[in-house]
């Protein structure tokens, strides 16, 4: 068995790590065509990224929708979450089921209702469009992260505070906040790492005037093989490692995921 | 966040998040609907009205065809996904917390990657340079280097990668939860490991089992980029094409009713796991 149990798992571990080995291989590459096993070692490809401006500029426009998408996700979802919570109230809950349905259907669907929205009311290509797409697509993320940190908080710290005279703010301020805060900083973090790699609606939304890395990648894969392509991969799964070993540290992550604490 | 408010004041704190959802992801639908039943004008535009045109130019064999292979193809690709990822699952779960942790962390890290980024790869992987058919010219199974993509074959292999952490993270709470006294019962009971796996594990975690099936259905159901990077035209699905009448023929009323299509196809899926229930909760 023991026999067995580790053949499999190297078997596993080389099919998912085999594809990420291979890329980074190429990723050095000193020539610009394609090779595996690369020849010569350089990390021009990587330089590439921030010399080239085009590279660049659609890095930038990645990060920025990202950052904003998410924030604003978080903020959408914190209501929605705490009054769920708090108050049980059902508005709050029926809200909820739909703030995670974008979310469970296949993305093209979205994609093409913005595109729709859009054009209909005639604003067209603008970041906003994305930012706002992208909150919504994702608010699902938040909502579940948030309202699993406010089941772990103590409701008798709340009537506590209340008997002592705490106001509803304060209240939220000095006992929820706090236990919930990480669990938030988990949902944006989600929605942040799956916004900076979202295509479809980016596409549909501000495909032909603002290109994001995932549509400019794809766009270039038309073209044939571009080395940065895979220098570009391996950044991004630096960044998503980066982002996940944050939320292992300053929430649970097992939990997140739905283990059993 | 009012507190004593009453009840007007905890519906006023919902009234932006009320207007974002309902703008955002109400209206879109609505729009989508419509759009689907909408009429030609003279100008070859469309406008509002009630015309099943669209709906009658999907049901053409073509069309149903495309539909029939998406639904197939994304079948198969659960099945395997799942058969690939659920002895990993169980594995995982009986790592210390430290090594958990860590496999978390990478499968989350993997599973966000692009679409872009995992259709690129295997694009590389399967290329007449880079890989795979190397490694069998190596190994003496073929004689020369060759392309094995574009096929159906580099479609489906590419879209199992996608899937399979997914399936992890969806079989993952079902199996970390599970009793563990369980499979120490059977294997007290002089079951060998891999007796109990079958007879004890796998039945306790069923409903979870095809709950995640369907999910990684619906999941691959969306794939857009992988059929398009690494399949001929006769492998695109059924996103492909709402993509292709949206964005390059501009065809939006057929765009859309494709799009209601495929949201019949995933929300009467989804129905289906609602109704197994199962052992999903993220």
């Amino acid at each position: 068995m023991t026999l067995l149990r580790r053949l499999y798992l190297a078997l596993f571990a080389i099919y998912l790590l085999g594809p990420i080995v291979v890329i980074t291989a190429v990723s050095f590459n000193a020539k610009r065509f394609l090779a595996f096993p690369p020849r010569g070692f350089s990390f021009r490809w990587y330089a590439e990224i921030f010399v080239a401006n085009d590279w660049f500029a659609s890095l930038m426009n990645s990060l920025i929708i990202a950052l904003c998408s998410a924030s604003l996700s978080v903020l959408i979802a914190m209501p929605v979450a705490y009054s769920a919570w708090r108050f049980g109230l059902r508005y709050a809950k029926a809200l909820f089921a739909f703030g995670v349905a974008p979310f469970i259907l296949p993305p093209v669907i979205m994609a093409l209702g913005f595109l729709l929205l859009y054009t209909s009311v005639g604003i067209n290509g603008l970041m906003i469009n994305v930012i706002i797409a992208h909150a919504i697509f994702l608010l699902a993320l938040p909502l579940v992260t948030i309202s699993l940190g406010l089941e772990s908080v103590d409701r008798s710290l709340i009537e506590a505070g209340q008997t002592m005279g705490a106001s509803g703010w304060v209240v939220f301020r000095t006992v929820i906040l706090p236990i919930a805060a990480p669990f938030a900083f988990a949902g944006f973090a989600f929605a942040f790492v799956l916004s900076l790699n979202e295509y479809i609606i980016a596409l549909m939304t501000v495909g032909f005037t603002v290109e994001t890395l995932p549509v400019k990648i794809f766009n270039a894969l038309r073209y044939g093989y571009t080395p940065v392509i895979a220098s570009i991969a391996v950044v991004f799964l630096l960044v998503n490692i980066t982002v996940f070993s944050l939320i292992a540290r300053f929430s649970n992550l097992p939990r997140i995921l739905g283990a059993q604490d | 966040m009012n507190g004593q408010g009453g009840t007007l004041g905890r519906v006023l704190d919902l009234v932006p998040s009320s207007v974002m959802i309902g703008v955002f992801f109400v209206v879109p639908f609505v729009l989508i609907l419509l759009t689907s039943f909408s009429v030609e004008t003279e100008t070859g535009d469309y406008a509002l009205g009630f015309s099943l045109a669209h709906f009658e130019r999907f049901a053409t064999w073509f069309y149903i065809e495309r539909a029939l292979f998406s639904a197939g193809l994304c079948a198969l690709i659960a099945l395997l996904s799942l058969l690939i990822a659920f002895p990993f699952t169980y594995l995982l779960t009986r790592f210390g917390p430290r090594t958990q942790t860590l496999w978390l962390i990478y499968i989350l890290a993997q599973l966000s990657l692009s679409e872009v980024l995992i259709a690129f790869s295997w694009q590389i992987l399967l290329s007449r340079t880079g890989g795979v058919a190397n490694i069998l010219v190596w190994v003496g199974l073929a004689e020369k280097s060759f392309a094995m993509a574009p096929s159906a074959g580099a479609v489906l292999a590419a879209l199992v990668y996608l899937a399979v952490p997914f399936s992890v993270l969806l079989l993952y709470p079902a199996i970390s939860r599970m009793d563990k006294a369980l499979t120490e019962a059977s294997r007290t009971l002089g079951a060998s490991p891999l007796r109990s796996f079958f007879t004890v594990v796998i039945p306790v975690t069923r409903p979870a089992i095809i709950s995640s099936g369907v999910t990684i259905f619906v999941l691959t159901l969306g794939a857009i980029i992988v059929p398009q990077v690494l399949g001929k035209p006769e492998h695109w699905t059924l996103s492909v094409l709402i993509t292709d009448q949206a964005i390059f023929n501009f065809n939006m009323p057929f765009a859309s009713a494709l799009a209601v299509v495929l949201l019949i196809i995933s929300a009467s899926v989804i129905f289906a796991v609602s109704k197994f229930g199962g052992g999903r909760r993220t």
